[in-house]
């Protein structure tokens, strides 16, 4: 076999698995986890905090979801869904026992290894929680490994909080710290109201022994990196989760494409550092 | 509060850090601790209140009124600034602040603030350079609200 058809063969999207719904368990008037099990003799496989899969629903398509689950939690996937197209629709309104097809999971993940005994950031921004909640289940599990968690979660309004019954049990921990805020309260909200960035002013952050990782919409993202930046945290130290355009999942078809990157093989998940020079390029 | 403790609660407001000694001092000579208890209204909209308010602990929602509803647009809260129009010369409040957690704060007199300003212009400059700070800040945050960053997408991409 030639080197051209080794590394071809390589950038192959990898077998597909068929995974069976277990559960659709609503989170808000439009996003719903979705658990899936094996489907037949083969185990669903293993992945890193940050990770994504490729679901299949048949007779619709495919799209590229994270998981959003415990990855300690072995033979079950959670992905947290927003229904926001026809796919998303099918996805979300499938009945337990149907089957699913998974691919993956792809990408890089979140630096939970690495940031061991150090503060860690969480910084989350709408359905961003979602490809966050792994790191954070990950960090919790070896507790003692790390120094303070600290979490900052920002919806559009209350009813689009996700996991509000697990937020608030992780704010009851020791050494945590979690503050949501909304963009829009009713009178009943007794909450934070504001965009994320504004929850800065209530945390005290470590400048060198912190990690921050941060999940959400990209200008969200770049607003909350200068915060970050502003109190001394270095960029190598700040860790983003893109969003682009991903088709293949294996970085061969070009649509996610960042500056040299591909978004769903190189990433999801890049250093602050590596994505600084393409963040505030536009039509990129 | 006494004297010493005043000019420290104030050296450790993120408002003050940078400021003079002396300034500290002015600002100590208007200062005056208040207490709000939860849901009581600090001002209302419309209201000619001339105070600027130092958070120190609690926490303050700023609400909008329309008939038939209230818009609770922002929150402050510890380490925060209220009322920063109360120093400009003139307008009633365009939003009420309701107390959502017990609320303990130092209040300015804006009239005196002005005075203190025209006094001590390098004091005026270090205070409305601070002030400008927090409008800034609130400015900034309104825009990125308006952006609504968290609305629904469609499309091909990675569905976060």
């Amino acid at each position: 076999m030639s080197v051209a058809a080794v590394q071809f063969e390589s950038a192959m999207p990898p077998p597909m698995t068929t995974a069976r719904v277990a559960s659709v368990v609503k989170e808000t008037y439009d996003t719903f986890t979705l658990t899936l099990e094996p489907g037949g003799g083969e185990p669903l496989p293993a992945f890193s905090p940050g990770q994504f899969s490729m679901l299949y629903v048949f007779g619709v398509g495919e799209l590229p979801i994270s998981i959003s689950g415990d990855p300690n939690e072995s033979g079950r996937l959670y992905y947290t869904v927003r229904s926001v197209g026809k796919a998303t629709h099918a996805l979300v309104n499938l009945k337990p026992g149907q089957a699913v097809g998974v691919r993956g999971p792809f990408g890089t993940s979140w630096p939970v290894e690495a940031a061991r005994g150090r503060d860690v950031l969480i910084v989350a921004g709408g359905i961003g929680l979602a490809p966050l909640r792994p790191a954070i289940h990950e960090v919790l599990r070896h507790r003692d490994d790390y120094v303070r968690l600290i979490v900052l979660y920002g919806a559009r309004s209350p009813r689009d909080q996700l996991y509000r019954k697990q937020l608030a049990e992780w704010g009851r921990l020791a050494d945590t710290q979690v503050l949501s805020t909304v963009d829009y309260g009713g009178v009943n909200w007794r909450g934070y109201v504001g965009v994320v960035t504004t929850l800065f002013r209530y945390v005290r952050l470590h400048p060198v022994g912190t990690t921050a990782m941060i999940c959400g919409p990209e200008i969200m993202m770049r607003y909350v990196v200068r915060e970050i930046e502003k109190r001394g945290i270095p960029r190598e130290q700040i860790y983003l989760s893109m969003e682009r355009n991903m088709k293949c999942a294996v970085g061969l078809c070009g649509h996610c494409q960042m500056g040299p990157y591909f978004v769903c093989k190189d990433g999801p998940i890049f250093t602050y550092e590596a994505m600084r020079p393409w963040l505030e390029k536009h039509e990129l | 509060m006494d004297t010493k403790t005043l000019l420290e609660v104030l050296r450790n407001h993120p408002f003050l850090q940078g400021m003079k000694p002396e300034h500290v001092t002015r600002m100590a000579g208007i200062a005056q601790e208040v207490q709000f208890a939860k849901d009581q209204m600090i001002f209302r909209q419309g209201d000619e209140s001339g105070f600027f308010y130092l958070i120190l602990s609690g926490k303050v929602a700023l609400e909008a009124t329309a008939p038939g509803r209230i818009l609770r647009v922002q929150t402050v809260g510890a380490g925060e600034e209220l009322g920063w129009s109360s120093v400009l010369t003139e307008g009633g409040k365009y939003f009420q602040a309701r107390v959502l957690e017990p609320v303990q704060a130092l209040t300015f007199d804006g009239a005196r603030l002005r005075q203190a300003g025209q006094e001590d212009p390098l004091f005026g400059y270090v205070f409305l350079q601070k002030l400008l700070q927090v409008v800034a800040r609130r400015l900034q945050a309104t825009r990125v609200q308006l952006l609504d960053l968290y609305a629904p997408m469609h499309g091909g991409s990675k569905l976060i």
